[in-house]
């Protein structure tokens, strides 16, 4: 049975408005309008009582519906043709699913169904020009993802004249189960490995699957074997698990690595033993005797951390950029409902309370022919990742609090979607304290929440691997957040019953990861895996221990509570099955149909694999930018850079307004207000405020306990540009970024922890990787400076993860991503009613600037700017002193916290010029204001320096040095406000002016020649609120 | 004391995600509220009867996925449609929040003009195409006696949603909102989502059940508006916590029925 619904002509349908503006964003004007229709393919079994899908699949009110005949031809003559797009067999369809459910639920039976729906949506359009063939597959690939959806074409004469859509698509074509396959690797010569390992999208090197023939030519291992009645052979399942555990993705190998460090310039040399254990987990270490409040760091799937005596918090931030690449929708949803489940799989389990996106894409206007062939186009890439966000979080019911979106054309290769998710938990549960989780000898492994299916299969190598033309599209998986959230409620009441001991996620390497990790704990684990529940029947077995389809937890439960625990399931409609136990036998031995196919031992999987050794070489010849030496100077002779600056200097009021305008600084409210950023009704800092509700928040604020004004701010620090000078600086400005906000929002500091994420183009060397020592010099260099400004700010190292592979390979081009850290920041708001406001306030306040300037421009949006009309980049980025920045945060942040400072606000891209023009925008209040202290302040600091005015103006306006915040106070609290900074050196606190009440931010100096820019508030909102579409 | 508290229901489970909020706010107004699962109560729906309010927040439920609140309504309204009924009768209230809202109305519960429980309005895909989180203002209509909207002047509420617009099913619901002045609040200075007469929320006849888009539960603090500290003055140094318009319907909600105890 085919069911078609279509809203009412005279309804309309506001779809319609969002698919118009997708094509003629795409193609212009070409359609004059269309219509959407619902469809649902339904099996027979499901077939529904004619008068419930009136109510189960249309409102009667404002819809029509066909059963089996085609709503488009009721339309009339005068549409011209209709696309329908459904998901290919074997995709996760969650409309189908819920349908299913709906219907089976119907019929008066529980559980799975036994065959499910297929949705459809169908366009309909009208149009006056005759279109050709070619047009309308180019509107239907905008329409759908090949990868993972079908798209059928009709004209309104195919359909006259009886050529309708099916009626049924086809599903997976349902194979037979394949026997296990056994591979002699003993008896392979190296060549032979090295295609075993890519005909199988291992992903391993030639050096590890050495180690794995060494492994079974050993006589003890084939002695074993022999006793569990297992040929010598390595198994297709015990091989794939292999591949998976060892995979970079799970197992970090490069930070693990020994690395050789050489400094080409200065010939300095070091051998560092592994950059996680010496850099982030030694960091967190020798802070953690100042810091107990940190309660499990490293070993879980999230770093729990003290919230206030009750309550436990945590924090997880993960990738998902090579699958949003290929389905920029799925790809988003799953990074962002995956990362939720490690939520839940922290310590006994943990209520998700915000999630944060921190998305990064090639500018999305980008023209087609400047996208190689084979890669989706920036504007795709970024709507498709942009509504999975916006379904992942709103459908789940967790508020997206926090993020933001980075534009760089290095991510036209492979898009970074960071994903992060924090959680709550009580303090203790059951007795014990919730951040301790057990798996016993004798437990029964479960697994609960969605079925499995080839979805999902490889995901974790092929994220190892750099994205080709030939990338499997079973490595794309859906998220459906409507079944994952009744596992999340399910989880949460049964971890208040006491009723399992050990949990953890699925998520890459799906099953041989979760219970591989988990038999840690017992010693052991045991699997039949044919009683794991499948989508459709003809998975092999090593298909069901590493497949990834979603909404999967694994949990270890007393087998005295395995009644209880089913039932409890049950009544819940979630899906769980006893697959196995954990034993304390040391292998991880998996049957199949009674039969046995993998016996590994668990230190094997655990430790057998050998550390790499990398080299790593500093060569200031590849920097891509190096100090321009006189360029700030009145004589310089790079007389081109200076005068496209001088220029833009003259021009000031269309330089402040091109910098507002420009797409790393402008207003993302438009994107931001899809994210449903309050839900649960704890975010206390949104991302907009003030009078329109139009001011950038540093962060979010969350309040998580209801009846208390404890808070929680979550805040990023990213500056991907800057480490084209040295990843060095790159990684101080991103830690000072998210550092600074926290301060800005009243944080504590010394309760702030934080997560690094790294997303990193290859860095291994090798013959198609000829720069991969420096990459790797950049990734050292990045992890020293981490560590400095951790200890400078006492940020513990709480969580963190890295994608290593970064690169996209098209038409024998590379396209990698510049190197960039994300540094994610959760800390403790002991107040939230003390978090000042981000933008000016009131009438007559007095505005400072605090911090240094800095006599750098490299890295910045006006160099940026610049160097889109042609310039030459602008020389090195800003320094940052660790030490004399965190003496003047816990300065600040005394006086915020005595209630002195009515607004905070950072000073990041665009310089003190943006920072200030958002600040006005929060009541609509202006400020006249002077900088000659700043420009007096860079002149006597640089002494000796011949500066250019061009320069120092352009420093002070635009300079994006780090560690600065813009602040406004009350007449009446800046004599104590100042008293704070008494007898501190280097508190560089300049008094700027005054907030007035007239409708301008004005900007004045002398120093240079008298002159002024000013803007008004309505030419500042032109500037800075532009069109995403 | 306990036992003359009034006593709330508060829906939970299959992609309802604001019953935590929902329950705090009847809570912090002085009832007592039971969070049950939606398959729970279709197990015993016999359950309804101890309750003096029930609540049906906002979220996805089932995904929203064939339209929202599609599912859930056809559940309850299959299998409950008596203790529903039996449920008004006695006077009791009842409040639709968001998807909660979606949901009533397509059981039939709201506006409920015939008195025969059927759908009487729909609330379909924003004028935009897309979802939208804002703060907004919402003008209360002073003619309608509905005890949710005792005293209520202006109010500041959160919208979320995607499928707001509310869409009247005939010409004889559009003049029975105006002649029973069943409208409850409007859109104020804008319509977010192209409603019909930027309405935000509408009661039935009786004005005991309401359905709104916007969240009041998301407002039960001054200090949750983005506007704050601008509309309401300087920072707030009592650590009290003053009841917020949002806050002011729960508060109503509850004194009504302890008036009916």
């Amino acid at each position: 049975m085919r069911i078609e619904v279509v809203n009412k002509i005279e309804t309309g349908d506001g779809r319609e408005a969002a698919v118009q503006e997708l094509i003629s964003a795409q193609f212009g004007p070409l359609i004059e309008r269309i219509r959407v229709v619902d469809v649902y393919c339904i099996p027979d079994q499901l077939e529904p009582k004619a008068a419930s899908i009136k109510t189960i699949f249309s409102d009667p009110i404002v819809q029509d519906w066909y059963i089996d005949q085609a709503a488009a031809l009721a339309f009339g003559k005068d549409w011209n043709f209709a696309i329908e797009t459904t998901f290919k067999a074997g995709v996760t369809d969650p409309v189908g699913i819920t349908a299913s459910e709906a219907l089976w639920l119907e019929h008066g039976k529980e559980g799975h169904p036994p065959a499910f729906v297929q949705s459809g949506k169908q366009i309909v359009f009208y149009s006056r020009i005759d279109l050709r063939d070619e047009q309308l597959r180019d509107i239907a690939k905008l329409l759908h993802n090949p990868l993972i959806q079908r798209s059928e074409i009709r004209s309104y004469q195919d359909m006259a004249s009886g050529n309708f859509f099916p009626a049924l698509y086809k599903g997976v074509a349902l194979g037979n189960v394949e026997d296990s396959l056994f591979i002699d690797i003993a008896q392979m010569n190296n060549d032979q490995l090295l295609s075993l390992s890519k005909d199988r999208l291992l992903a391993l090197t030639l050096g590890e699957m050495i180690v794995i023939r060494n492994h079974f030519s050993d006589p003890k291992t084939q002695a074993i074997r022999a006793h569990a009645g297992l040929v010598s052979k390595i198994s297709d399942v015990e091989l794939e698990m292999l591949a998976q555990s060892w995979s970079e993705h799970c197992k970090h190998k490069i930070f693990a690595a020994e690395v050789d460090y050489r400094e080409s310039e200065n010939g300095k040399i070091q051998n560092i033993k592994s950059l996680f254990k010496t850099y982030i987990k030694d960091t967190t270490q020798e802070l953690s005797a100042q810091r107990p409040d940190l309660r499990s760091v490293f070993y879980d799937n999230a770093g729990v951390v003290d919230f206030d005596d009750q309550h436990v918090v945590c924090f997880k931030v993960e990738t998902h950029n090579s699958p949003s690449a290929l389905d920029p929708y799925g790809g988003a949803i799953t990074g962002i409902v995956g990362v939720n489940r490690d939520i839940l799989g922290t310590g006994k389990g943990a209520k998700p309370i915000f999630n944060t996106n921190v998305l990064c894409f090639a500018d999305p206007s980008t023209p087609d022919q400047d996208v190689p062939k084979g890669l989706l186009s920036p504007r795709r890439i970024m709507h498709g990742v942009h509504e999975g966000i916006i379904d992942g979080g709103n459908q789940s019911g967790i508020p997206t609090a926090a993020g933001g979106f980075i534009f760089d054309e290095s991510y036209l290769g492979k898009p970074l979607v960071y994903c992060g998710t924090g959680g709550i938990m009580p303090r203790e549960i059951g007795g014990e304290f919730s951040w301790i989780k057990h798996v016993l000898p004798g437990d029964l492994a479960v697994m609960l929440g969605g079925r499995i299916g080839k979805d999902g299969i490889h995901g974790a190598t092929f994220s190892s691997l750099a994205l080709d033309e030939e990338s499997p599209s079973s490595a794309v998986q859906i998220g459906d957040p409507i079944t994952q959230r009744r596992v999340r409620d399910f989880l949460l009441e049964a971890r208040d019953l006491g009723l399992y001991r050990g949990i953890t996620d699925n998520g890459a390497g799906g099953l041989s990861s979760s219970l591989g990790e988990m038999a840690q704990g017992s010693g052991g684990i045991c699997i039949e895996l044919e009683k794991a529940p499948v989508k459709y029947p003809g998975l092999s077995a090593w298909e069901i221990w590493v497949s990834e389809s979603q909404e999967r937890m694994s949990l270890a439960v007393d087998p005295a509570l395995k009644e209880k625990f089913l039932l409890l399931a049950r009544q819940r409609d979630v899906e769980a099955t006893v697959i196995g136990s954990f034993t304390d036998s040391g292998f991880v031995d998996l049957k199949f149909n009674a039969k046995r196919v993998a016996y590994l031992s668990m230190d094997f999987v655990h430790e057998g694999l050998p550390a790499m050794k990398l080299q790593a070489v500093w060569q200031e010849d590849l920097q891509k930018r190096k100090s321009l030496g006189a360029l700030s100077t009145k004589d310089s002779e790079h007389t081109k850079s200076l005068e496209a600056l001088a220029s833009a200097l003259r021009n000031g009021v269309q330089t402040w307004q091109e910098v507002l305008g420009h797409i790393n600084v402008r207003s993302r409210e438009d994107l931001v207000r899809r994210y449903d950023h309050e839900v649960q009704a704890a975010t206390k800092t949104k991302p907009y405020q003030g009078i329109n509700q139009d001011a950038p928040s540093d962060g979010a604020v969350l309040r998580p306990v209801s009846g208390s004004q404890r808070g929680l701010s979550v805040t990023h620090g990213i500056c991907p540009r800057v480490g084209d000078d040295d990843t060095a600086k790159m990684t101080l400005m991103a830690v000072d970024e998210a550092y600074r906000s926290h301060i800005a929002l009243a944080g504590d500091p010394d309760k702030a922890s934080l997560l690094d994420n790294f997303c990193w183009p290859d860095p291994v060397f090798g013959p198609d990787n000829s720069d991969g020592k420096y990459k790797m010099a950049q990734l050292v260099r990045a992890n020293q400076a981490l560590q400095a400004a951790c200890r400078a700010y006492n940020l513990p190292l709480i969580s963190g993860k890295d994608s290593m592979k970064n690169d996209a390979r098209v038409g024998g081009k590379k396209i990698s991503v510049r190197p960039t850290l994300l540094i994610s920041l959760m800390g403790i708001v002991p107040d939230v009613r003390l978090t000042p406001a981000s933008g000016f306030v009131s009438d007559g306040s007095i505005v400072y600037l605090l911090g240094p300037q800095s006599d750098a421009l490299g890295g910045s949006v006006l160099e940026h700017q610049l160097q889109k009309q042609g310039t030459d980049h602008l020389g090195l980025a800003p320094d940052l002193d660790l030490i004399a920045a965190a003496k003047r945060y816990r300065r600040l942040a005394d006086a915020i916290k005595k209630g002195l400072v009515e607004s905070a606000h950072d000073v990041s891209d665009g310089g003190l010029v943006c920072a200030l023009a958002e600040k006005a925008l929060f009541a609509n209040l202006g400020v006249d204001l002077n900088v000659d202290s700043l420009l007096y302040e860079l002149e006597t600091y640089y002494q000796g320096q011949n500066f250019s005015e061009e320069w120092l103006l352009a420093c002070v306006l635009y300079g994006e040095g780090p560690s600065r915040l813009v602040l406004s106070l009350r007449p009446e609290a800046e004599a104590e406000f100042l008293a704070q900074f008494i007898g501190l050196e280097k508190s560089y606190l300049n008094r700027l002016g005054q907030v007035c009440s007239k409708n301008h931010v004005s900007i004045s100096w002398n120093q240079t020649g008298a002159k002024n820019i000013s803007l008004s508030l309505e030419q500042i909102r032109a500037a800075w609120k532009l069109d995403w579409k | 004391m306990k036992s003359s508290k009034v006593k709330t229901l508060v829906l939970t489970g299959y992609g309802i995600n604001a019953d935590q909020e929902l329950a705090a706010a009847f809570e912090q107004a002085g009832a007592s509220v039971d969070l049950l699962h939606v398959k729970d109560l279709l197990a015993e729906p016999w359950k309804l009867a101890a309750f003096q309010i029930i609540g049906f927040a906002g979220g996805f439920s089932f995904g929203d996925h064939l339209g929202s609140g599609r599912v859930l309504s056809h559940m309850l309204k299959t299998r409950m449609k008596e203790e529903f009924q039996a449920f008004l009768n006695k006077g009791n209230l009842v409040i639709g929040i968001c998807n909660g809202f979606q949901t009533i109305s397509k059981m039939g519960l709201v506006p409920n003009i015939s008195g025969k429980i059927e759908p009487e309005l729909a609330l379909v895909h924003n004028t935009s195409g897309h979802f939208i989180n804002k703060w907004v203002s919402l003008k209360v209509n002073q003619h309608n006696r509905s005890p949710w909207l005792k005293g209520l002047g202006q109010m500041r509420v959160p919208i979320r949603h995607g499928e707001g617009r509310l869409v009247p099913g005939s010409e004889f619901v559009k003049n029975a909102i105006k002649d029973l002045n069943l409208a409850a609040f409007w859109y104020e200075g804008e319509n977010p989502n192209g409603s019909y007469q930027a309405l935000a929320g509408i009661t039935d006849p009786s004005g005991r059940v309401l359905g709104l888009m916007p969240h009041p539960e998301a407002s039960v603090h001054l200090d949750q508006d983005p506007c704050w500290p601008n509309v309401f003055g300087a920072h707030l140094n009592s650590s009290r916590h003053y009841p917020s318009s949002g806050m002011r319907l729960f508060m109503n909600a509850v004194e009504f029925c302890r008036n009916q105890l």
